[in-house]
């Protein structure tokens, strides 16, 4: 059995983890409403640019001419993921649930002989990918730096992917990401952004017939990347909720785990105090008894 | 019948205004700009680096946006714009750094002709403003 000097420290341990524990609890729930309010804000700019986009791109009649980021490229070799996972960690499963996702996907890819490359956004995702897949990160982008999800890091993301789209580096972009169901439940999701998935149908519309200024397919091909752009920030708005919502349940377990490790050391504690005291009585009852 | 429709201007952070009293908006299209009237015909078009004038009854407001999109359709309009500013309480600091980073990105000799049209719209704006 510890000794009981051994206990305390261990009581005392715990109980300050517990603090810790708790205040980032705190720091979460809060950071947590704020992401919160701005993925729901952001909702409307991505619904309306994805309707726009779906009603565009039924009305073009000449498919062959589309835009290349609409139709692709007409080839399936070359396969680019964006990974977005966090830059901090103690977020619970946030990281590695994405992470398998992807890792799922990947092997689908190596195994149907494709070619793989992957860009990583979030430091964590960099740490858990690079051992495995080292090789196929072509780029890591990190905005540890900037302290809320703005669109102009989206807009930088989405940059270099039209870049290495026009460069013919890949033929089919995928994203993953964290989708933000509740504060428990984080869904991982992966999106094919190029070529576009035009599959959906547009709600409330074909029987429009818009007036285009300029031409359908300059729209299109002025519009398109400021849709990956803005799917990738929505992405980014839900996988920050998403991280402050695994890091509150997180934490919430930890406090609670700690809580309990408390109370059992602390009985454990005072098993042994009573244990020493009564040894001592003993020893002092025989000694008077032996005289 | 009353001649207003319902305008909203979205920015990718935030609904950004949301007004159903407008009787006219002026937007800078691509190929110059379009006054909408109620009951206009269904539109899509975008926008270059301009101004965006709204008529309502409360009076007239105006914005300027980088670039963006409009959809008209049932006497709803719909704005989506990247980076949009009130004129009311412009930040003259804020459009000197555009202005600045819109020049030196006019400096770069790779862009091609239409980035470069827009880019001289914009500045031109960001004068007139100024």
């Amino acid at each position: 059995m510890a000794s009981l000097d051994d206990l305390k420290k261990r009581i005392s341990s715990v109980k300050s983890t517990q603090k810790i524990t708790k205040a980032m609890k705190m720091v979460a729930a809060a950071k947590l409403r704020r992401a919160q309010e701005s993925a729901e804000k952001g909702r409307p700019y991505s619904d309306k640019m994805n309707n726009i986009i779906l009603n565009l791109s039924n009305g073009i009649s000449d498919i062959e001419n589309a835009p290349k980021l609409l139709s692709g490229t007409g080839e399936d070799k070359v396969h680019l993921c964006v990974v977005m996972t966090s830059d901090r960690g103690l977020c619970g499963g946030f990281n590695t649930n994405i992470i398998k996702k992807a890792k799922l996907y990947f092997q689908k890819i190596i195994d149907e002989g494709k070619n793989l490359k992957i860009i990583t956004v979030g430091s964590k995702g960099y740490d858990q990918l690079k051992r495995v897949y080292g090789d196929n990160i072509i780029e890591r982008i990190s905005f540890k730096d900037t302290k809320n999800v703005n669109y102009f890091d989206a807009e930088k993301v989405g940059k270099i992917v039209i870049e290495k789209f026009e460069k013919k580096e890949f033929d089919i972009c995928t994203i993953f990401y964290n989708q933000f169901k509740n504060v428990i439940t984080q869904i991982p999701q992966e999106q094919q952004i190029i070529p576009l998935n035009t599959s959906e149908k547009a709600e409330n519309s074909l029987e429009d017939n818009y007036e285009f200024e300029p031409e359908e397919d300059e729209i299109l091909s002025n519009l398109l990347p400021k849709n990956i752009s803005t799917q990738i920030f929505k992405a980014m708005l839900e996988n920050s909720a998403s991280e402050q919502g695994s890091r509150m349940s997180a934490m919430d377990n930890a406090t609670r785990n700690a809580g309990e490790m408390v109370d059992k050391l602390t009985i454990e504690y005072n098993r042994s105090r009573q244990a020493a005291i009564t040894k001592e009585l003993i020893e002092i009852i025989s000694g008077a008894e032996s005289l | 019948m009353s001649e207003v429709y319902s305008v909203e201007i979205v920015n990718p952070e935030k609904s950004f205004l949301s007004k159903d009293d407008v009787t006219e908006v002026v937007v800078p299209a691509f190929e110059g700009e379009i006054g909408i009237l109620k009951d206009h015909i269904s539109i899509i078009s975008f926008l270059k680096p301009g101004i965006i004038k709204i008529f309502s009854k409360s009076g007239e407001e105006s914005f300027y946006v980088n670039d963006g999109i409009i959809e008209f359709k049932n006497n709803n309009l719909s704005i989506l714009t990247s980076l949009i500013l009130s004129l009311k309480d412009i930040d003259k600091e804020k459009i000197s750094e555009i202005q600045k980073t819109t020049e030196e990105e006019l400096k770069n000799t790779e862009i091609n002709d239409q980035e470069k049209y827009l880019l001289d719209q914009k500045l031109e704006v960001l004068k007139s403003i100024n």
